[in-house]
């Protein structure tokens, strides 16, 4: 751990693979600046690999005010071991105050193991980020300027405001998709700070026989329109009607898990807490009761339309227009305006 | 050649059947309102250590730490076919966060001898996947996350298959190894009847400390700690008494423990209620679908 630091900086990982850079450092780039800039401090990316350099350029476009590049012929492959090596170093030289990472399955298996060896305090899968003062409860000392680590829990059920006062840096996992992409600033100038890695082949551990990318059926994150439906479908047969309908708004055909499971949909199309978060300009929910783990991707979105033959369906209590009747009937009349409105 | 598995496992409250009489009014969870489980990839894990034990022989332990009464999911996995069952119980690990969570199992590892680690990707409680990495840091063993598919063990290492996301990874290292399975890795087993009836009886010492009590209420302190005494003695012979430790039997040093191990505090807990600003009941019939569709031109939210 280090010790608390106000002069710290604000950290974002740079995850990449392939030297292709994830959008999740991207997405967490606007809340990081904000953050930063609430403080008083500088934002900067730290970034791993081999020959990236040209991701640095990017990551300041996006909003860092400096990147820590750390290129090293065997970091052109992620391993939790030699990555969480370098950044723990990265941590004890520099002291930020605050390090972020998405909440990947990279995010997710590298963080607890830098928090481990930092014995740092660490939050899974935050959905929003705050900085804020907090009193604490036994002897009325007020800590200032604290990074609220705000995420559900307990099912998605509660939302916890996490902090950490004393054994920095302040580190969390941000969930994909929940914070929106900025947009490029191809005239912003940074710092790129070239970093020596201590490395060796001992610091690699496994051996990675093969591997099998597939690109993703369906970009939920990227669709303005989205069109979801649930178990109240009924059949594969029957989300035909989610298709034609995402199809006739030229929007994407997505799901709640319950429709996953049963198979009418594979599960790249999943909205919700095991799936996808998003937050289109539309989000019209077909047969969706509404779980709370539901909610939780896509509740953000901006125009909610809910269709169910169950007028007290949770989904009603987020839905900006409500139509209690039978999908079968609702859908294609929706078709049917729309082909007669637009064309 | 046979392998060592530990399970790490937990007793969870079932999230997924959360209902509103869960929820206190201040927005806290009414944990004896919701019913304990075995948490769903806790199960994969067991499973893929009892398919490593039948196919390779070996033998398997089981972890938890908790309260007493979660000696019912060791239990269940002495139903399944674990071999040894070990309760971390002690009142000074409350409000232990990940970090004093994976420091109190690694202290506990150290009495052990294992070969392969296994743990559920992450509990349905908090969701957080860390605990798995944190004790393989702290154990200094690799960690292989997200496993989908045991490929391979040769003697001196393994290889898995890991989901990556978009895709999967094969990666092959040395044992010792400590594993997160995902519920896509296997069906978890039913109990084996047999076995229930074997262990059906089985017990951690705070359990029968607490059949005693509620027996003998007129007894001495000394008496009743006699029977507690004897009775563990009689289920130790037979086989059925489960482990129970604390943290001064695994060395545990108490300033990595509990609430000052723990970095991350709650700062405030809420209720989630979840509410459209405004909202319009349209009518389900031409008319009405009609006029949304209209809006929703005018708003420019359809092109």
């Amino acid at each position: 751990m280090i010790n608390v630091n106000r002069q710290g900086e604000v950290w974002v990982f740079g995850e990449q693979h392939g030297g292709q850079l994830e959008d999740t450092p991207i997405e967490l780039m606007s809340k990081a600046r904000r953050l930063a800039d609430t403080l008083g401090v500088k934002l900067a990316s730290i970034l791993l690999g081999d020959s990236v350099k040209e991701l640095a350029t990017k990551l300041i476009h996006y909003g860092a005010d400096k990147v820590y590049l750390v290129e090293h012929p065997l970091l052109g492959t992620y391993q939790a071991n030699s990555y969480a090596k370098v950044i723990y170093d990265l941590i004890h030289k520099y002291e930020p105050q605050i390090v972020l990472y998405g909440a990947t399955i990279t995010g997710r298996g590298l963080a607890p193991r830098i928090a481990s060896a930092a014995k740092a305090g660490l939050t899974a899968d935050c959905t929003d980020l705050q900085i804020g003062d907090h009193t604490t409860a036994g002897d009325k000392q007020l800590h200032k300027n604290l990074m609220f680590q705000i995420r559900p829990a307990f099912g998605g059920n509660i939302i916890a405001t996490i902090i950490n006062y004393d054994r920095w840096p302040q580190m969390a996992t941000v969930r994909e998709g929940v914070m929106p992409m900025p947009e490029p600033d191809a005239a912003r100038t940074g710092e790129i700070i070239e970093e020596k890695a201590e490395v060796s082949q001992q610091d690699l551990p496994l051996e990675i026989l093969a591997e099998h990318k597939r690109a993703k059926k369906v970009n939920l994150k990227a669709a303005r329109i989205v069109v979801a439906g649930g178990a109240g479908v009924g059949s594969k047969d029957n989300f035909k009607l989610i298709w034609d309908l995402a199809n006739c708004l030229g929007g994407a055909p997505a799901a709640s898990r319950a429709a996953v499971d049963l198979g009418f949909i594979d599960h790249d199309h999943q909205v919700g807490q095991t799936g996808t978060t998003i937050r289109p300009s539309l989000y019209i929910a077909v047969g969706i009761s509404g779980a709370i783990q539901h909610q939780a991707g896509m509740s953000q979105s901006q125009k909610i339309v809910a269709i169910n033959n169950d007028p007290d369906a949770p989904i009603f209590q987020l839905a900006h227009y409500k139509i209690v009747g039978d999908l079968n009937e609702v859908v294609p009349k929706i078709i049917k305006a729309i082909k007669e409105k637009t064309l | 050649m046979a392998y060592k598995c530990v399970v790490l496992i937990k007793q969870v409250p079932d999230t997924k059947r959360i209902t509103g009489e869960a929820m206190n009014e201040d927005g806290t969870v009414n944990r004896s309102a919701l019913p304990a489980i075995f948490n769903p990839e806790d199960l994969n894990a067991l499973e893929l250590a009892l398919q490593i034990k039948e196919k390779f022989g070996g033998h398997i332990t089981v972890i938890t730490m908790g309260l007493p009464a979660a000696s019912v999911v060791l239990r269940d996995s002495l139903f399944r076919g674990a071999d040894d069952a070990i309760l971390i119980t002690d009142r000074r690990c409350a409000a232990s966060d990940t970090l004093a969570t994976s420091y109190i199992l690694s202290c506990a590892l150290k009495k052990i001898d294992y070969d392969i680690v296994l743990c559920g990707r992450q509990a349905i409680d908090g969701d957080t996947a860390q605990v798995g990495p944190q004790l393989a840091e702290k154990l200094g063993v690799p960690q292989i996350t997200y496993v989908e598919e045991l490929i391979e063990l040769d003697g001196k290492s393994i290889t898995a298959r890991r989901n990556i996301g978009a895709g999967w990874q094969q990666v092959k290292t040395a044992l010792p190894v400590l594993l997160t399975v995902t519920g896509d890795a296997n069906e978890p087993r039913v109990a084996a009847a047999k076995k229930t009836m074997k262990y059906k009886n089985a017990r951690t010492p705070v359990e029968v400390e607490k059949e005693v009590r509620s027996q003998k209420t007129e007894d001495s302190e000394a008496k009743i700690n006699k029977l507690v005494e004897e009775k563990c003695g009689e289920l130790s012979d037979k086989g059925l008494l489960i482990k129970q430790w604390d943290l001064d039997f695994i060395g545990a040093d108490l300033n990595w423990c509990g609430r000052s191990g723990s970095p991350t505090k709650v700062h405030r807990i809420q209720s989630v209620v979840l509410a459209a600003k405004e909202s319009k009941d349209v009518p389900a019939n031409e008319n009405g679908i009609s006029g949304l569709i209209h809006e929703l031109i005018e708003d420019k939210i359809i092109a």
